[in-house]
């Protein structure tokens, strides 16, 4: 139930073509196709404004413990994703929760030809909604903006998603942060 | 390590494919002074309640046309004439949030007569006419709430259809809302239309189940007798929506044979419940509109027809529901979700001819998701709203949260092209896009967030559109431009099929206003007790009459003006100090009255208002108004004094 990262970065090639035939013949994966030079001076990311309530990603930015994080969002190319009016529900592991993978795996990661592995895991870290840790607690599992769902669990008072424990919340102007203590794998086959 | 920065520095999304002969965006989008534009574009203005109207490729706005809110500018709401237009069930409503035009059609294309809207707040659908760009009928929809899942427009025009967003008590009454669960319902309206007038009906309702009838489109072509609306709240939540409708995997679209329907209800089918609502029509010939009541509906149980309704079972609260112009392909948007839904019309039926459901909600029976899965667009983007098609077997679609348009290829799923949009768009419109011969030149983006795209102008920025080439293999982006208000979504069409219609004066000779004057020998100031009707003219550059005495404090004086003027382009415009309405803008050959109450002794003046000559300035007018307990009697002039 817990794949290892490696485990999963070895079958996620396949993955992409293996599970296009699994709903219907014809699907195809389509994040390759479009690989599109992305320019780093547009968008909402790159607006200038000190008045508004940080958004999820400066909370990151501005966090010392979540700079492999933000460096990997960036790698990615999702900054422009993460400000949006959202509501997004971002749950951000720790700079020890990203150590605490096998050696190597971020630096893998982080290679541009690796770029879409990346974002996978990201978009597993990110729901469109705003949920404190209140309304977590009614949900059983959560669609994540990779399209897999992740499951939410309740032991004693504390709320874990895919078995990482919520640490701290930290509310943003377009929705939450909610600092996990591991790193999220999404799981290999759709539920 | 950090992102790879590469920045293409020239105007960012040019297509480089087509080299030499592409030509800049500037040069698109540039419409020489006095040349006119291709297209005629309405974009829906939202949450100001109107519709407006722009040219393509430029971008220029044309004309607010008044719909569903007041507009003091050219006295919709305001002047006795169109007050009428605004009553419904609850009385007078100054406002309304006008969501999704759709053009009517003939044989499944664009025949440029009329465009609807939809009002979601007080469910209504509204019909313009485009030889006037007036709104000429509302008709208000009962059992309805949130008047969303509207007003699209079958292949013939036969019915213009709309769906109700919340599930409300049906007949309304006063009951717990937690008992929301079984209890509360949904209804879907078809409405018909009449082939020569445009005149519109409510023919029948359908009474579903209580979830949330979010989008909907006709089907076309070889789904022609189908309509489709996407559903989500399959959990009948009443209450924090935002978790307790975001719990079960799959919502339905709801599929429904209205012909089979329609059918029935010609036999003499469905039940004719009692229910209160305003049918308002502008009359064009008396200039002006009346508001009547209508007291009934034929309401259709769905277990009553059986064979007729099905839904399809489709992920994540889906949003936009969208045809092709083949009519084969029913996309879904899960709002949650990355991926894209794509039913096939022919397997739907296929599974329905061999009954292969997969259970049943409050008797409607629910086909296998498998059984009619046509295919996914994997992983095409974040926050997937809406799709139009270009009619060259390419779909658009716009991805809210990812904020970018994402074109992909019908039948093979595969993603073409991605542009970034600024920012978060929602809508998408290609002209003809709802009908089977889109016009795959231009793809307009309607944003939802603007924030730097403009000069700012403080916390309220206008929400910004954006144009794209689509003729390419790659879209283009051309120009940014404000609307008004929050274009929901909107109809293009070719200019040349509505220019030759437009219409440029009224027909004074035809005018059939009550309180027409149609020559300087019919002015004249009548008093009924405290009631002062004056029957006044405008031409170039003066009013008939423009004197007037006998006024007293306490009178309510009604002002009806006939403009003498036959010629295009020359309205004359009134107000009166101190009036408690808008000014009047009254086009030629049109009658038009506001109301007075004098409340002050004086000699006050009056004067137009809308730049009409060299002597407009000269083109003013006195009342007097003296003690209520005065004897003066009427009397009124034009250049008395000087004979």
């Amino acid at each position: 139930m817990k794949p290892t990262l490696t485990m999963f970065l070895s079958i996620f090639t396949v993955l992409l073509f293996v599970s296009c035939n699994t709903d219907a013949k014809k699907q195809k994966n389509t994040n390759q196709s479009t690989t599109s030079v992305v320019d780093k001076t547009k968008g909402q990311a790159f607006i200038k404004d000190d008045g508004s309530t940080p958004n999820v990603l400066q909370i990151a930015i501005g966090s010392p413990d979540h700079t492999t994080l933000v460096a990997a969002v960036q790698a990615a190319d999702l900054e422009n994703t993460l400000v949006n009016a959202g509501p997004l529900m971002v749950f951000a592991p720790t700079n020890a929760a990203f150590d605490a993978l096998p050696e190597g795996t971020v630096a893998n990661l982080l290679k541009p030809e690796n770029k879409n592995a990346l974002a996978n895991i990201l978009k597993y870290h990110v729901t469109p909604g705003n949920y404190s840790i209140k309304l977590l607690k009614k949900f059983k599992k959560l669609g994540q903006a990779n399209n897999q769902y992740v499951t939410v669990e309740v032991i004693g008072d504390d709320v874990y998603i895919g078995g990482a424990k919520i640490i701290a919340s930290i509310k943003a102007g377009n929705g939450i942060v909610h600092v996990i203590d591991k790193v999220l794998l999404p799981p290999t086959k759709e539920n | 390590m950090i992102a790879v920065v590469i920045t293409s520095c020239n105007n960012g999304n040019s297509s480089k494919s087509k080299g030499a002969l592409s030509s800049s965006a500037a040069e698109k989008v540039y419409i020489a002074p006095g040349e006119h534009d291709e297209f005629y574009a309405f974009l829906s203005g939202g949450f100001s309640g109107q519709l407006a109207v722009y040219g393509l490729p430029s971008g220029r706005l044309f004309k607010v046309i008044p719909v569903f809110s007041v507009d003091a500018e050219k006295a919709y709401g305001f002047n006795e004439e169109t007050k009428p237009m605004l009553n419904t069930s609850h009385g007078f409503i100054p406002w309304g949030d006008s969501h999704h035009p759709d053009m009517s059609q003939t044989n499944g294309e664009l025949d440029g007569r009329w465009i609807f809207i939809n009002e979601n707040n007080t469910p209504r659908i509204a019909r313009i006419d485009l030889t006037t760009f007036e709104t000429v009928e509302i008709l208000e929809i009962p059992n309805s709430a949130g008047n969303h899942s509207s007003s699209y427009v079958t292949d013939n025009t036969e019915y213009v259809i709309a769906g109700t967003r919340f599930s409300i008590p049906i007949p309304q009454r006063d009951m717990p809302i937690k008992d929301y669960k079984g209890n509360f319902k949904g209804t879907l309206s078809f409405i018909k239309v009449d082939p020569e007038s445009g005149e519109m009906d409510l023919k029948f309702q359908i009474l579903m189940p209580g979830f949330n009838y979010d989008k909907a489109h006709p089907g076309r072509g070889k789904s022609h007798g189908w309509f489709f609306y996407t559903t989500y709240n399959t959990e009948e939540a009443h209450t924090l929506l935002e978790v307790n409708a975001s719990q079960n995997d799959k919502d339905f679209i709801a599929a429904i044979n209205w012909k089979k329907i329609e059918a029935y209800v010609n036999n003499g089918g469905g039940k004719k419940i009692a229910a209160n609502y305003a049918h308002n029509v502008y009359d064009e010939s008396t200039h002006s509109a009346t508001s009547t009541m209508k007291k009934e509906v034929i309401m259709v149980d769905p277990a009553d027809v059986p064979g007729a309704i099905f839904f399809l079972p489709t992920p994540k609260s889906p949003h936009g529901c969208d045809i092709d112009p083949s009519g084969e392909y029913i996309v879904a948007s899960g709002k949650l979700s990355s991926n894209l839904t794509i039913h096939s019309f022919t397997k739907m039926l296929d599974a329905i001819e061999n009954e292969k459901f997969a259970g049943d909600a409050y008797g409607i029976p629910i086909l296998n998701f498998e059984d009619i899965l046509a295919g996914v667009v994997e992983q095409a983007g974040l926050g997937p709203l809406h799709t139009e098609f270009d009619g060259e077997g390419n779909a658009y679609t716009s991805f809210f949260i990812s904020s970018e348009v994402v074109k992909w290829k019908l039948g093979t799923w595969e993603v073409i092209d991605r542009k970034p949009t600024f920012y978060s768009v929602g809508h998408l419109m290609i002209p003809g896009g709802n009908s089977q011969k889109p016009f795959g030149k231009y793809l307009v983006a309607m944003n939802k967030i603007t924030k730097d795209r403009y000069l700012p102008t403080g916390p309220e920025v206008t929400h910004s559109a954006q144009l794209y080439d689509i003729t390419g293999d790659k879209m283009e982006l051309l120009l940014d431009f404000p609307t008004v208000g929050e274009p929901h979504y909107a109809a293009a069409i070719p200019a040349d099929l509505i220019m030759k219609n437009s219409k440029k004066i009224y027909e004074l000779e035809d005018n059939n206003h009550p309180h027409v004057t149609k020559t300087p020998a019919d002015v004249k100031v009548i008093r009924n007790g405290n009631e002062v009707r004056i029957y006044m003219t405008t031409i170039r550059s003066h009013f008939n009459p423009d004197n007037i005495e006998g006024i007293k404090v306490g009178d309510k004086v009604y002002f009806h003006v006939t403009n003498l003027e036959q010629d295009y382009d020359v309205p004359h415009g009134i107000a009166m100090i101190g009036a408690q309405t808008s000014e009047l803008l009254i086009m030629p050959g049109q009658t038009e009255t506001f109301i007075w109450y004098p409340k002050l002794v004086g000699v006050w003046p009056f004067y137009c208002t809308d730049f009409c000559s060299a002597l407009h300035q000269e083109m003013t007018g006195y009342v007097r108004v003296s003690p209520k307990d005065s004897d003066i009697g009427l009397s009124w002039g034009l250049g008395e004094d000087d004979e």
